[in-house]
């Protein structure tokens, strides 16, 4: 009754083509920016801004870049964690070289580094498939774990061998390091998620979106359609490494603060693509969701029996939520192969009928 | 000039040197190797009969042995905690059966392997919240292995050998032979074969899929306790031992997925390679490199053969 | 406005406002981020289990410190940095008096945080050397000393071995280390070391997760078949490089590890073949002392700790546990005393931390007599490089093998001011507003 696309014509071939054609959607999202853009910095103390919220938004940003890989280029990478640390070593390396450059555009720029790193590791996609491919990925995964480690240079020779965040200030506003409020790191987070987001939506609905998934579906046939394998694979993979990489810089100068090489282990690649799987391949909108469910959903099964006012020893909680969140995993996919944004179309599609199914 | 030499001469002379350094070197590279090809079995029982990559193969490294110490410390004598864990492994493998590999029957390779990332989750904390998180020692007197080393003099220079993984290799040797023989030989191993060619040809002529996967999951499980023995009896049992299935990752990829020989050469071929390469180049570029330098063996192998040594050949069709 | 919606009004402010002050003012709360699963929890169980029975020991013997209960909340960390900023912001809105986060790299998180949250940061002997430095870490202790120290005591006892720093020319040495921050924290000394005294170093990193096969370092270290060798581990690193050292035949009497790898865990692994290895200790082992009695009789035997038996209790990362807790303890203390009040909060507990004192009669006082070194810390020095000393695994348990020994501080202090000074031109932290008193 609510959600209905009766009524509503389109006149143009671009509004025909729009990302969102039914009013009720625009409504939706805008809510939805709302939300994020006002009411959460407003009301958000510091455990929703930096426990929730940023890390939702960098895993979505990586999951989303991911996507594009896995999802839509059909490409099986194991090497996020290592394309995010790339990003994060070169924003590290770029702030402390050229100080005064605006952090933001330094953020942005560290993607290109991990471009590149992507495309080195993608060659070998033009001729390995499926689980093969991940052995290549893991190569760089395990070598760029190893370089973070032991090229001192990479992390000026700090005795710690970490990299820490320095402070720095745009517009007069403190946006890394210490001094900065959460509320100031989630807005400059957000900003970027939400604009890389619509350039993603934008790209694959365009023409290497849909090379992409020619080459998804079925690569030969692609090729023999004239799809340049080269070109399209490369591009997926250096798109795709460029958000992981702005994604990783984000993690360490919004999020972290200070990392560690073992922050970009095997396990924030697996962490990513669980939430690609689980939010659905191919679907901008479910790497939100599969961010969400990743990410948050474990944090709600922690606090769980302390709102419930439940006496549990801290590490039986983490155990326990480790149990519950394997055990919905597999439940997840029985009940729902696709993802969480299958389940998301379901849910309009019932909507349209409602209340009146028949 | 010096770096050439240093990669391609100096390395060489340093063999000529110690030739005894470096067939202990080898030897230890052989034993890793064979305990690689292990853990790379178990991955490629369970790709063959059903087609999933089985993550979960690490944490059941780690489970099996835990179960094992843990029946062990709860008072059963060495060897009916032995069959107590190929019990729990057999449960478990009906249980996935069950649970998993039932409904989840003809869904995408990567909805399965995301199952298995699931699966091992609900081991990681099963484990813990059963065992406890603290490590336990490997009750290898108790289950009769040898342990001390055998000295041997080659050319008045000793050559220090560990009993411990001399039983390794040996065990290892054994049990791939077993069951390559089993699938071989018998009745089910053919039933199985038949299910890895085509599930439903296998189907129509009355093989049980699903006994054929409990009997899978069972023998990975079984290959996974031999693997957390053999392993946690070089240091502890503990969940970092999860890791080390990543190591058989390269090996599997080098040997084919779907091949049993190929994962014992790959193995031992990994294994022989990193150490190789970690003792005689790994100084000049810093030093543990074998954390990816198996990766890199695979990688060169794979760009000469997509299909890994042993695998089947790819066939596209449009 | 009538008197019935007043009241109503009333009502819902008592009900909806959180009682937050009424109820923080009554508890010392202290929030333990601990690790008892995944990879490090072999070392990281006893910690947590001796810092957390030391303070349920005071809140039973004498009801809290200064009058006031201790509330205790553990917060799972898994030794990993994600959950360890999860922990972090969980507890800080229950106004934490400080934090021990028990692992380098959430220390160093922490590290520019405490300054702007205002809460002290206490990483006993372990975090990052240069906090050390007072004037430029303000709200940093990492008291009673530092990885600097703990190297360059190695190297005195070494020497002592040999009969002098002069011998150690032409000597091997390797240096078996975790490959993150933590393990690599004494190599820049070590090389100072190395020039200086003209030995030989080799360095074996060993990777997180090649912890548990680590045959290709030791074959390496056959190879260049070291003199001595000194162990930075953590977690199952301990026990398998115990173990590959005493399959080689290394002489474990020429293996000497840091305080954290001196885990009874980490020995018994390899059995007999451990029998002879050294570690440094900052803290006494054994269950002997008075107050290791009265946590067995009020925690231990009422159930209310989570040891797994009770012979754990008086093991040494269990003891470095509850050492750990009684710096917290003491520090109450003295910000109690400072300030007069009883219920102090994070800035006093921080003035309290900078005064924190631990003399030989006051250690003989709370009935842990000889089981540390006395100790001080002061406005300039947050560490004072405070004495060690040498023990060895007999087989059943850890032995004495000197005393306690000061570690070479005017080697380290300048190196140390060095390195802060570096931090703070590369980070620019805020600088230090609190005054010394």
């Amino acid at each position: 009754m609510l959600y209905r696309e009766a009524g509503q014509f389109k006149t143009s071939y671009a509004a025909d083509q729009s990302v969102f054609p039914l009013v009720e959607d625009r409504i939706g999202m805008a809510a939805t920016l709302l939300v994020a853009a006002a009411v959460i910095p407003a009301i958000g103390g510091d455990f929703l801004l930096n426990g929730v919220m940023i890390p939702f938004l960098i895993f979505a940003l990586a999951t989303v870049g991911l996507n594009l890989l896995v999802g839509y280029a059909g490409q099986l990478s194991l090497g996020t964690g290592a394309f995010m640390g790339v990003g994060a070593y070169a924003c590290y390396k770029l702030t402390t070289h050229f100080p005064d450059v605006n952090i933001v555009l330094l953020i942005v720029c560290s993607g290109f580094f991990s471009a590149a790193a992507g495309i080195a590791f993608g060659l070998p996609s033009l001729r390995i498939k499926g689980f093969y491919l991940v052995v290549a990925t893991l190569a760089a995964q395990f070598f760029f774990e190893w370089a973070f480690i032991r090229v001192g240079w990479l992390y000026n020779d700090n005795p710690s061998g970490a990299i820490e965040v320095p402070s720095r200030e745009m517009l007069g506003i403190a946006i890394t390091g210490a001094a900065a409020t959460s509320t100031t790191r989630y807005c400059v987070v957000l900003a970027i998620v939400i604009l890389m987001t619509w350039l993603a939506s934008n790209l694959v609905r365009g023409r290497y979106g849909r090379a992409w998934m020619m080459v998804r579906d079925m690569d030969i046939a692609a090729e023999l359609m004239g799809v340049p394998m080269l070109r399209t694979k490369l591009l997926a993979f250096a798109v795709s490494s460029f958000y992981c990489g702005v994604a990783g810089a984000m993690m360490v100068f919004l999020w972290y603060g200070s990392a560690e090489p073992s922050a970009f282990s095997i396990r924030v690649s697996f962490q990513v693509l669980f939430m690609v799987i689980i939010g659905g391949m191919g679907s901008l909108l479910g790497s939100f969701f599969g961010a969400a469910f990743i990410w948050a959903f474990p944090i709600l099964l922690r606090l769980m029996p302390e709102l419930l006012g439940l006496k549990i020893e801290s590490q039986a909680v983490d155990q326990l939520a480790q149990i519950v969140f394997g055990a919905l995993i597999v439940l997840f996919l029985i009940v729902e192969p696709h993802g969480l944004a299958r389940l998301w179309i379901l849910a309009k599609q019932k909507l349209r009928v409602w209340p009146f199914p028949y | 000039m010096d770096a050439l030499a240093d990669i391609f001469i100096d390395p060489f002379v340093q063999m000529a040197a110690n030739p005894v350094f470096l067939v202990k070197v080898i030897w230890e590279g052989l034993v890793a190797g064979m305990l690689y090809a292990l853990i790379a079995l178990g991955f490629v029982l369970i790709y063959k009969a059903s087609g999933v990559f089985n993550f979960a193969q690490g944490i059941m490294v780690v489970f099996s042995a835990l179960t094992l110490v843990g029946l062990h410390e709860r008072g059963l004598p060495a060897y009916a905690a032995l069959i107590g864990a190929l019990l729990v492994m057999l449960l478990l493998a009906i249980a996935v059966e069950r649970l998993i590999l039932r409904p989840l029957v003809n869904q995408p390779d990567i909805t399965l392997l995301m199952a298995t990332i699931g699966l091992t989750s609900l081991l990681i904390g099963l484990g813990e919240i059963v065992f406890g998180g603290e490590p336990k020692t490997m009750i290898t007197r108790e289950l009769g292995l040898p342990s001390g080393s055998i000295r041997l003099m080659i050319a008045d220079r000793p050559l220090v050998l560990q009993k411990l993984d001399i039983a390794a290799g040996a065990t290892a040797l054994l049990l791939i032979t077993a069951l390559a023989v089993f699938f071989q030989r018998t009745r089910i191993g053919r039933a199985l074969r038949a299910v890895a060619d085509d599930h439903q040809a296998a189907l129509s002529v009355g093989i049980s899929l699903n006994q054929i996967w409990i009997i899978v999951w069972f023998t990975a499980g079984l290959v996974a306790l031999v693997t957390g023995i053999m392993w946690s009896a070089k240091s502890d049992v503990s969940f970092a031992l999860e890791i080390i299935a990543l190591r058989a990752l390269p090996v599997l990829i080098l040997g084919g997925l779907t091949s049993i020989p190929g994962a014992i050469v790959g193995g031992l071929i990994i294994g022989v390679g990193e150490k190789l390469g970690e003792i005689y180049w790994g100084r000049l570029v810093g030093g543990a490199i074998d954390s990816w330098l198996a990766y890199f063996i695979a990688l060169i192998f794979l760009l000469l053969r997509p299909q890994g040594l042993f695998g089947e050949k790819i066939i596209e069709r449009v | 406005m009538n008197k019935q919606s007043l009241s109503l009004a009333a009502f819902i402010a008592a009900v909806a406002l959180p009682p937050a002050d009424h109820a923080m003012a009554e508890s010392l709360y202290v929030p333990l981020l601990t690790y008892r699963t995944g990879p490090f929890a072999g070392s990281g169980i006893p910690v947590a289990n001796g810092m957390h029975d030391y303070l349920t020991m005071l809140n039973e013997r004498d009801g809290g410190i200064g009058g006031v209960k201790v509330e205790i909340e553990e917060c799972e960390t898994g030794y990993t940095a994600e959950k360890g900023v999860e922990c972090y912001e969980k507890t800080k809105a229950k106004k934490p008096l400080v934090y021990n986060p028990y692992s380098t790299a959430i220390t160093l998180q922490l590290i520019p945080k405490a300054p702007v949250d205002k809460v002290p940061l206490l990483s006993m002997a372990y975090g990052l050397s240069a906090s050390a430095v007072g004037k430029d870490f303000a709200w940093v202790f990492n008291p009673p000393t530092t990885y600097w120290d703990g190297t360059s005591a190695i190297i005195k006892h070494i020497a002592g071995q040999e009969g002098g720093l002069d011998k150690l020319k032409g000597k091997k040495i390797g240096f078996i280390h975790l490959d993150a921050g933590y393990g690599k924290e004494p190599i820049p000394l070590l090389e100072q070391f190395k020039s200086k005294y003209g030995f030989e170093l080799f360095l074996y990193p060993v990777p997180p997760k090649e912890m548990q096969n680590q045959s290709s370092i030791w074959l390496n270290v056959q190879r260049d078949n070291p003199d001595y060798m000194i162990m930075w581990g953590w977690g199952a690193m301990n026990p398998t490089a115990i173990k590959e050292a005493a399959n080689i035949g290394f002489p474990m009497s020429k293996f000497y590890g840091v305080w954290w790898s001196a885990g009874e865990d980490d020995t018994r692994p390899a059995g007999e073949g451990a029998i002879g290895y050294r570690t440094l200790n900052l803290n006494g082992t054994g269950a002997d002392y008075p107050v290791i009695k009265d946590i067995q009789r009020l925690v231990v035997d009422t159930g209310k700790s989570q040891v797994t038996s009770k012979d754990r209790v008086g093991e040494n990362l269990y003891n470095r546990g509850v050492m750990n807790s009684v710096l917290v303890a003491e520090a109450i203390r003295t910000a109690q005393k400072l300030t007069g009040k009883s219920a102090i909060d994070a800035t006093d507990m921080r003035r309290g931390l900078e005064h924190l004192e631990i003399t030989a009669d006051r250690l003989k006082e709370i009935g842990l007599e000889g089981f540390m070194a006395p100790m001080k810390v002061t406005c300039e020095d947050h560490n004072g490089h405070h004495s060690v000393y040498v023990q060895e695994w007999d087989g059943k348990q850890w032995k004495p093998i000197s005393d306690w020994f000061e570690p070479m501080k005017d080697v380290v202090r300048p190196m140390l001011e060095q390195a802060a000074a570096e931090y703070v031109a590369k980070n620019k932290p805020p600088g230090r507003t609190e005054s010394c008193d």
